[in-house]
């Protein structure tokens, strides 16, 4: 592998992977066919205090970079991408607070994140995702420099489930873009109603509700950075965020070509493994070979943003190709097991609907493809 | 209190083949781990920590690379840890591994109380912690399905076949735990950052002041000649299929023709 | 001590309480079976307290001879004081095997004895025998079972070995069999540092699994703890025992005891039928000498069907119903 950990990534590497592997595998079956994030799972986890990873360690966190946050998603999503995804967000909401909080926010909210408090952070909604000039939602400042909110999100990871929720809403309805700001709003806010809970096709693992904000009041000092710049606030997340989604479809692609490899090599027809037919043995061959691709693209892009590269190109590709990549071999993996892969009990059908998720959230395809595409036709 | 708690670092079980033409392990994309027992040996010795108070030194003896079970025993929260690294230890049986762990555990000294887990999950032998206490001199608790210290004494339950005794063992002595005496913890974050700045030493049989005649292959009387994956024959099993009330009588049928019913 | 002087077949004749354990008498058997090919005398080597009775039983299941050492500080097992005095007598006598149950006392001891004798142990032995150049060889399981090994201490001696319970069976005793007991005096003082404190005997629910005729064991194919109740009662509908693999040990649903395989206890049952086992190596080394072998498992794959008479592949939890609906139909008519 040409990626190189340092001991510390090494070990927690090690320790993520014991951990998902005693104790979040298992239970993913659980978190699929309960439709819903596992709590107590979830408190395990932050036992190992890996809730703090890109925090700082004047908050209380372990101030490491994100190649180590992108070992923790991929190990984790080896045994469970939804239970991946939930913790991804909490890396997201450290950078987010970490970049743009002021001290007061820093200190509140850090070491709760550290601590394992989960967070999520809605941009979309029924009129808006990767357009996020649609936002309907308005904040609209009062006389006292307080907020009140109205409107609503859809689709958002971990909502229903979080302690915190980082939200965009328009500030200046008139300015586009420009004209919209990021609040920091604790669950417990009045006005803050958890609205439909989704029923998913996969990563049921993880919670996804809409919300809706009823005449939320929001002091001054739940504003997140400076008003009307919220859309860069997103924006300066979405690298990380893709990066993790490319991560979870590695591994996911891992999990499922590990579990057609056992079939494969204890199911005999014609008197031999099935893994000793060539039809068969080609689809691990290429399967192989896309997830060490998957993986090296994805730790590429780690590396850069870690580095503190402009990283935008090389995470959109990690992810698009990832993704893609991902649908695919669960599809392979499937056809390897036959007729019981398509039963539950065989696990791989679960993460078939899991894999469709990433090639929709965090920028679809098309989207990641327009991104990509503009950006390698500029470039001189 | 000081407290020795002696880790192995081990193959993981579900990974190992054999090499059809040479007949030795394949050692080729097996990965090694710290042997589970032994997790629940530093396990109970940092719980003693939490406890009452104590140094834990975590010691194993094994090629180089065995050091990353000590940083792994480190990261669990442990004090100090030692490797046993020398060519002259190499191929030891379980009397010149006790001889050389036992060199290890004077040259630390002022030691309370040994751990060992049961058995290393590789050779399974159980020996290694009986053969330490015996070269040391020193009262042995096996089997240890719990652990307390009480007034100078090391207080445990062990588990035996049809029994469950408690007993106690004069400090210093050695005991060595079975996996129901706890859940190991995961190493966290804060521990594996910490664990990189702990101090780790490396002593060969100089260091020790081992005879080389007592270590190793030179010291080993037992030696494996062979090893092999047991084979099975393939009997023909008749299936019983159909809806579950058709299987159910064919299988009931079956039962009264052995008689069971 | 070097071979040229070595000469015996010893076992150590484990007892509690002044009573004899099982194994010893099975690992007689097979030291009856080695002397066949050595011509060796098989000796017991007795230690405790009061215990002199027991040697006319050790000869009635094939020993030649019986060594009795009793002293009152050896009235109950201790590892230091049986240390020094059966190290010292086998120091005296030289045997050249020395086998001992691989029982937590037997266990306790054999590497103690062994580091005073200088010599090797081999751990928890499933076959002994002798290779094609005489050599004497010890089968062990190793990496949970995955692997066997033949181990041999080809200079020194004795040659030790623990060898695990219920392997070899007893012979028929012959109560009319004569045999030599020699008596050995013996001096040891007591453990003040090792104390026994309390022993609290285990309940037995029922038959305990190796001495079962009928067994009905569960593995980690069975998905909520009460379904093992459908197993408890049809293997109480055909006299039966519940068993299990080790993955319901781990998660805590049964007790240890109920363990079949390398980690858990050998069985050798009439019948076993196992209900979501897949059949790891560590479990079918515990069970492989079952008679009759059925399985049920959802994977027609599963390697327990290749050492099964019978199988049936489909989800337990609506066949093992049917199964207990239909004996008892059968049962009332």
């Amino acid at each position: 592998m040409l990626i190189k950990f340092n001991d510390e990534q090494a070990m927690i590497r090690d320790t993520v992977r014991e951990f998902t592997k005693n104790e979040v595998e298992p239970r993913d079956y659980y978190m699929d066919q309960n439709d819903a994030f596992d709590r107590e799972l979830y408190a395990k986890f932050n036992e190992l205090g890996l809730g703090g990873v890109l925090v700082p360690e004047e908050y209380g966190g372990m101030g490491s970079d994100y190649v180590t946050s992108t070992i923790i998603v991929h190990e984790l999503a080896k045994g469970s991408a939804s239970f991946a995804l939930a913790v991804e967000i909490s890396h997201v909401a450290a950078e987010m607070i970490t970049n743009w909080g002021t001290e007061e926010q820093k200190k509140t909210y850090l070491p709760r994140v550290a601590n394992g408090d989960l967070f999520a952070f809605g941009l979309t909604e029924a009129s808006a995702g990767s357009d996020a000039a649609g936002i309907r939602s308005v904040a609209v400042k009062n006389a006292d420099g307080s907020w009140t909110l109205n409107g609503g999100k859809s689709w958002i990871t971990n909502s229903g489930e979080a302690d915190v929720y980082l939200i965009l809403a328009k500030t200046d309805p008139a300015a586009g873009a420009k004209g919209i700001s990021a609040f920091i709003i604790p669950k417990e806010t009045p006005g803050l109603v958890i609205a439909k809970h989704e029923k998913k096709m996969g990563m049921r693992g993880s919670s996804t509700c809409a919300l809706s904000f009823d005449d939320i009041h929001l002091p001054a000092d739940a504003l997140l950075g400076p008003e009307g710049i919220g859309f860069k606030i997103a924006m300066s997340v979405l690298d990380g965020g893709r990066i993790s989604c490319a991560a979870i479809a590695t591994a996911l692609s891992q999990h499922a070509m590990d579990i057609a490899k056992k079939y494969a090599n204890e199911r005999v027809t014609f008197g031999k493994p099935i893994a000793k037919h060539q039809g068969v043995m080609f689809k691990f061959g290429d399967m192989s070979a896309l997830i060490s691709a998957m993986e090296l693209m994805t730790y590429e892009a780690a590396f850069q943003k870690a580095s503190g590269q402009r990283c935008t190109l090389i995470a959109a590709q990690a992810k698009l190709f990832a993704a893609i990549n991902c649908t695919q071999i669960c599809l392979e993996c499937l056809q390897v097991l036959g007729g019981n892969g398509y039963s539950q009990d065989f696990h791989v059908e679960r993460l078939v609907r899991d894999a469709k998720l990433l090639e929709i959230g965090e920028g679809t395809n098309e989207v990641l493809r327009m991104v990509i595409g503009g950006t390698v036709l500029a470039s001189n | 209190m000081k407290i020795l708690v002696f880790v192995k670092q081990v193959p993981d079980t579900t990974d190992v083949k054999l090499d059809p033409k040479t007949g030795n392990l394949k050692r080729e994309g097996v990965v090694s781990m710290l042997n589970p027992l032994d997790a629940n040996g530093v396990e109970a010795a940092l719980q003693l920590k939490e406890k009452y108070g104590a140094t834990v030194v975590a010691v194993s003896m094994g090629p180089p690379q065995a050091e990353d079970v000590l940083k792994k025993a480190l990261a669990m929260g442990c004090d100090e840890a030692v490797l046993l690294s020398d060519r002259a230890f190499g191929g030891a049986d379980t009397l010149a591994t006790g001889y050389v762990l036992s060199k290890a555990a004077e040259k630390i000294g002022d030691y309370d109380l040994l751990i060992f887990g049961r058995h290393a999950s590789d050779g399974e032998t159980a020996q290694t912690g009986p053969v330490t206490a015996a070269f040391l001199g020193v009262p042995q608790i096996t089997l240890a399905t719990s652990l307390d210290i009480q007034d100078g004494w090391a207080v445990c339950t062990r588990d035996t076949e049809d029994s469950t005794e408690t007993v106690r063992a004069k400090l210093p002595a050695l005991v060595t735990v079975c996996a129901e005496i706890n859940t190991p913890r995961y190493a966290s974050g804060a521990g594996i950052i910490k664990a990189l700045r702990k101090p780790r030493t490396t002593w060969n049989h100089e260091d020790l002041g081992a005879d080389p005649a007592k270590c190793g292959i030179p010291g080993s009387p037992s030696v494996t000649k062979r090893l092999f994956e047991p084979k099975r024959e393939k009997i023909d099993t008749v299936i019983f299929s159909g809806e579950k009330e058709e299987i159910a009588k064919q299988f009931v049928d079956m039962l009264e023709a052995q008689h069971l019913i | 001590m070097t071979k040229n002087e070595a000469n015996g077949i010893w076992v150590f004749a484990e007892q509690k309480n002044g009573v004899l354990d099982k194994t010893p008498l099975e690992l007689i058997s097979k030291a009856v079976e080695l002397k066949q090919t050595t011509g060796e005398e098989v000796t017991a080597v007795l230690v405790g307290q009061g215990v002199a009775a027991l040697a006319d039983t050790l000869i009635a299941y094939g020993a030649d001879k019986v060594i009795v050492a009793e002293h009152e500080n050896l009235k109950s097992y201790s590892g230091r004081p049986y240390q020094k005095v059966v190290a010292e007598i086998a120091a005296k006598y030289k045997p050249s095997i020395f086998i001992f149950p691989a029982t937590a006392q037997g266990r306790d001891l054999a590497p103690r004895v062994m580091c005073s004798l200088g010599t090797g142990l081999t751990a928890d032995a499933v076959d002994l025998g002798f290779d094609d150049e005489g050599a004497f060889v010890q089968t062990t399981p190793a990496f949970g079972g995955s692997l066997l090994a033949h181990i041999a201490i080809p200079e020194l001696r004795p040659q030790m070995a623990t060898v695990r319970a219920h392997v070899f069976d007893a012979l028929e005793p012959d109560f009319s069999r004569k045999g030599e007991v020699v008596a050995e005096t013996v001096e040891v003082e007591a453990d003040r540092d090792y104390e026994v404190l309390s022993t609290q005997e285990k309940v037995k629910n029922g038959v305990a699994i190796h001495e079962a005729e009928v067994l009905v064991a569960g593995g980690r194919g069975i998905k909520k703890e009460e379904d093992l109740d459908q197993l408890r009662e049809l293997a109480g509908l055909i006299g039966g025992e519940l068993a299990c693999s080790r993955p319901l040990v781990d998660d805590g649903w049964l007790d240890h005891s109920l363990q079949i395989g390398q980690s858990g206890t050998t069985v050798k049952p009439k019948f076993i039928l196992n209900v979501g086992i897949s059949g790891s190596v560590q479990y079918m080394v515990g069970m492989e000498k079952s008679q009759t072998v059925a399985t049920i498992n959802t994977y027609g794959g599963a390697e327990l069907f290749d050492i099964s008479q019978y199988g049936i592949v489909a989800d337990y939890a609506g066949v093992v119903p049917a199964i207990i609906e239909e004996i008892k139909a059968r049962k009332k008519s």
